[in-house]
């Protein structure tokens, strides 16, 4: 089973993220800041992340950073939850590793599509 | 995949409204201190705001909120100065989308009055880009449907593919792409190995690897441009449509991507898409709601909540107090499986173990009781917090320059008591900014400092929270209040009261009227109501107030509204609740002595008071076979300052009583608070002191009229 993990600070997205992949058949586990994602990511290995950008404590983008620094998360695809009006944000989270980004809002099927570009 | 978005609603809108609170009180701070990390709050929960009002489908909130940002990232940037009118922009449009969360809340339709602070933003921004963002979502749907009809003939792409050998650090892999492009059409690829290096050099983490693929399809250069999206930086590529023309073969700069794309439609001589907005086009304009009616998925249907879902309440509860729940759930679990096997065998040797199983199952319960009882408690703070905003924008229409410490807003109390007292807290602020704290001019002449200072400060006391709202205003004059009260025909001219008496008395209904107020420098304006909704919260309100020095008023509430710990009175044959808390102490009749004053009224004196007596079995018209008068004891009970002696038969137990109200199943009487059901399921009425005093005392003064 594929497992993803969701970050996002905003509880109503993270739960349409979570249950979207879910419903996908995905095994989702999610964090509500950078700080708790890189902390589960030190414990196991995921096929994708997910975050979001702007975010307390630890924003998306030290999260990518951080999580290429860790030895299983090399390759793994980090997908950004971006909105339109932040081109440099994507430029920023490029250079700190990211895979590629999401851009906001997106509705469910958005979401899998680009999900399933980088499983499988 | 079709998921009904209606079920993340109402976590949307708590979250928003969470967001707009922590606006406000940012907001507010920024005005003392404009830290960057304010500015960052702020920015994220418009942030959050606007991402979600987009993806739910709330299409006014996300416009709105995005010019809010745009501006919020002007300032965090340093761009844009920190002002006042910014700042008032900013709360302003606090209250305008709390106001429009509000009504989508309650699925009714947003007004347009938000477009005017909209305008004003796009002024101040002195940047198009927001508005002409507008039409383009509006537009881009009719865009979308003249995409199908473009295509005459079946293109061949082919594409040359040169990934920097980073490629895979990124997380993108080849494979994948070409995966998706296969989707699209008929893929060959031809992979060239001329730059791979000998076995022994090679680093089996980079990518020397190029492709050259060739690709029929009847979709746009851009959906297949959009499979290399992410990895245009770091790749070279080239995109050559069927005839062999370039459509594409620079190596891309992502920071020119429109344009780039806006050159592409010129050269392809069609209307293109813009992908760059991909989402904008996924609603229209006009529609709050989202434009697809999603059928919610089977088995989850029945998790979708209704319509009006938001309208159900709910409140975050900290891990620790469910933990303990757990817990305590799992004592209960192997008490019971304890006391289930005793009873399977049970003989008359193990009654000791059963009372021994029983007495934990007590307790168990107790605590049980007491941790869900605590998981309904919050910190005053979410009433608190709503003050600043409103001392602020008070006292500057009033002109005065007031600051406003608050104190013990971790303090918790039950969110039934909470809901409930913080229009009468408001009221109390607001009082005490308009009437309690005085003009500048007034202050500097009296020797203050200009700025008046408001403190509110709680804390628990015994089973009781204390919140007290102090000013260093003008303070009351008694003898004004002295003498209106005796003009209102409330006292008798040349009575002596006590002075606190005398200042208590502007809660007193009747007193607040319109006439009053102006002479009494308004004090006084819907004080009856403070107090009468706090006294059925089954709290009290004292004042005290220094003429010069100002005034506080002193709020003290039931922690909460659900339980009380009572003390079980028997008189005759009916069994009575007293708040324990109001006990003061319990004298055998034997021991007292009973007095009458005017009016047959017997009182106990009890050094210089004497304290009415009040017999239960009179007050509630109980029959009984009682033959002597001073057999049983007196309860001394104390309320609001006043003291009755409650006569009774028989103390019994303390305990923990579930308050059943008595006004809903019943009417409400006044000396009762409410009923609860005993052990042995009888009902018993739990007595409301303040209001046996009051009834006792007006007894009192009818049998004097009598006399008299």
């Amino acid at each position: 089973m594929t497992k993803i993990l969701a970050v996002d600070d905003s509880a109503s997205m993270r739960q349409m993220v979570t249950f979207t992949l879910k419903s996908a058949g995905f095994d989702v586990t999610d964090a509500s800041d950078g700080d708790e994602a890189l902390n589960i990511a030190k414990s196991q290995a995921f096929d994708v992340v997910i975050t979001d950008v702007n975010m307390p404590n630890m924003d998306g983008i030290s999260l990518c950073k951080e999580l290429r620094n860790l030895p299983s998360f090399k390759f793994t695809p980090i997908l950004m939850l971006t909105t339109e009006s932040s081109a440099e944000k994507k430029q920023a989270g490029r250079s700190a590793g990211a895979t590629g980004w999401i851009v906001k809002p997106f509705n469910p099927d958005q979401l899998l599509a680009t999900v399933n570009k980088v499983v499988g | 995949m079709e998921i009904d978005l209606s079920q993340f609603h109402s976590v949307f809108f708590e979250e928003s409204f969470e967001g707009l609170d922590v606006m406000e009180q940012e907001l507010l701070n920024l005005e003392e201190d404009t830290d960057l990390e304010n500015v960052n709050t702020i920015f994220r929960a418009a942030h959050s705001i606007k991402g979600g009002s987009a993806t739910f489908g709330f299409t006014h909130v996300a416009e709105f909120t995005h010019v809010m940002e745009t501006l919020l990232d002007e300032m965090r940037d340093g761009k844009r100065a920190i002002i006042r009118e910014i700042i008032d922009l900013l709360l302003k449009s606090v209250d305008c989308l709390r106001g429009m969360l509000n009504k989508l809340q309650d699925g009714e339709e947003v007004s347009n009055d938000y477009v005017e602070l909209v305008n004003y933003f796009n002024q101040l921004l002195n940047n198009n880009s927001a508005s002409s963002k507008q039409v383009d979502s509006g537009d881009s749907t009719a865009g979308n449907n003249d995409m199908s009809s473009q295509d005459e003939s079946q293109p061949v792409f082919s594409i040359l593919f040169a990934p920097e050998n980073y490629i895979l650090q990124t997380g993108n892999e080849p494979i994948r792409m070409f995966k998706e492009l296969r989707g699209l059409g008929n893929l060959s690829v031809e992979a060239d190995l001329s730059k791979v290096p000998s076995f022994k050099d090679l680093d089996p983490e980079l990518c020397f690897i190029s492709w050259e693929l060739k690709l029929e399809s009847e979709m746009e250069a851009l959906a297949v441009r959009e499979v290399f999206e992410w990895v245009e930086d770091d790749c070279k590529l080239e995109i050559n449509s069927s005839g062999g023309k370039s459509v594409d073969s620079e190596q891309t700069n992502t920071d020119d991507k429109v344009n780039d794309e806006q050159t592409l439609k010129a050269e392809n001589n069609e209307e293109v898409e813009e992908f760059a907005e991909p989402a904008v086009s996924a609603e229209p304009e006009e529609t709050p709601e989202p434009v697809k009616k999603l059928v919610p998925i089977k088995k989850e249907a029945n998790k979708a909540p209704p319509k009006k879902a938001a309208t159900t309440a709910s409140i975050r509860v900290g891990i620790d107090k469910v933990d303990t729940l757990i817990d305590l759930v799992g004592e209960l679990v192997i008490t019971q499986s304890m006391l289930g096997e005793l009873g399977d065998n049970f003989e008359m040797s193990k009654v000791e173990q059963l009372i021994n199983g029983l007495r934990e199952l007590e307790a168990n319960t107790r605590e049980l009781q007491e941790s869900v009882m605590r998981i309904r408690m919050l910190p005053i703070g979410f009433v608190f917090n709503r003050l600043p905003r409103m001392v602020r924008d008070l006292s500057a229409q009033l002109g005065k320059k007031i600051e406003l410490d608050i104190i013990g807003e971790d303090t918790e109390l039950d969110k039934t008591v909470m809901e409930q007292i913080g229009d009468p807290l408001t009221h109390l602020v607001r009082n005490a900014l308009d009437h309690g704290v005085e003009s500048i001019e007034k202050r500097l002449a009296a020797g203050k400092s200009e700025t008046g200072n408001v403190t509110l400060n709680a804390y628990h006391q015994g089973g009781n929270i204390i919140i007290e709202i102090k000013d260093d205003g003008a303070g009351i004059d008694p003898q004004i209040i002295y003498r209106k009260a005796v003009e209102k025909g409330l006292i008798e001219d040349g009575v002596d009261i006590p002075k606190e008496q005398i200042i208590s008395m502007i809660m007193e209904p009747g007193f607040s009227t319109a006439e009053v107020v102006s002479d009494v420098s308004g004090r006084g304006v819907g004080m009856d109501v403070v107090k009468r909704n706090i006294n059925n919260l089954g709290g009290s309100v004292d004042i005290s107030s220094e003429l010069g020095a100002g005034t506080t008023f002193t709020i003290r509430l039931p922690l909460t509204l659900a339980i009380l710990d009572g003390q079980l009175v028997r008189s005759a044959n009916e069994i009575y609740v007293i708040p324990l808390a109001s006990i003061v102490e319990s004298i055998p009749l034997t021991s007292i002595q009973v007095t009458r004053i005017a009016g047959n009224m017997p009182v106990y004196k009890n050094d210089n008071e004497y304290i009415p007596i009040v017999d239960l079995c009179d007050e509630f018209e109980i029959k009984h076979d009682r033959q002597t008068t001073n057999e049983g004891l007196v309860a001394i009970v104390e309320g609001e300052n006043r003291k009755i002696a409650i006569k009774i038969d028989e103390l019994l137990g303390q305990q923990q009583v579930v308050i059943k109200s008595l006004e809903s199943h019943y009417k409400s009487l006044q000396g009762v608070s409410g009923a609860t059901i005993l052990g042995d399921g009888r009902v018993s009425l739990i007595l409301d002191i303040v209001g046996l005093s009051k009834r006792s005392t007006e007894r009192m003064s009818t049998r004097k009229d009598r006399v008299a």
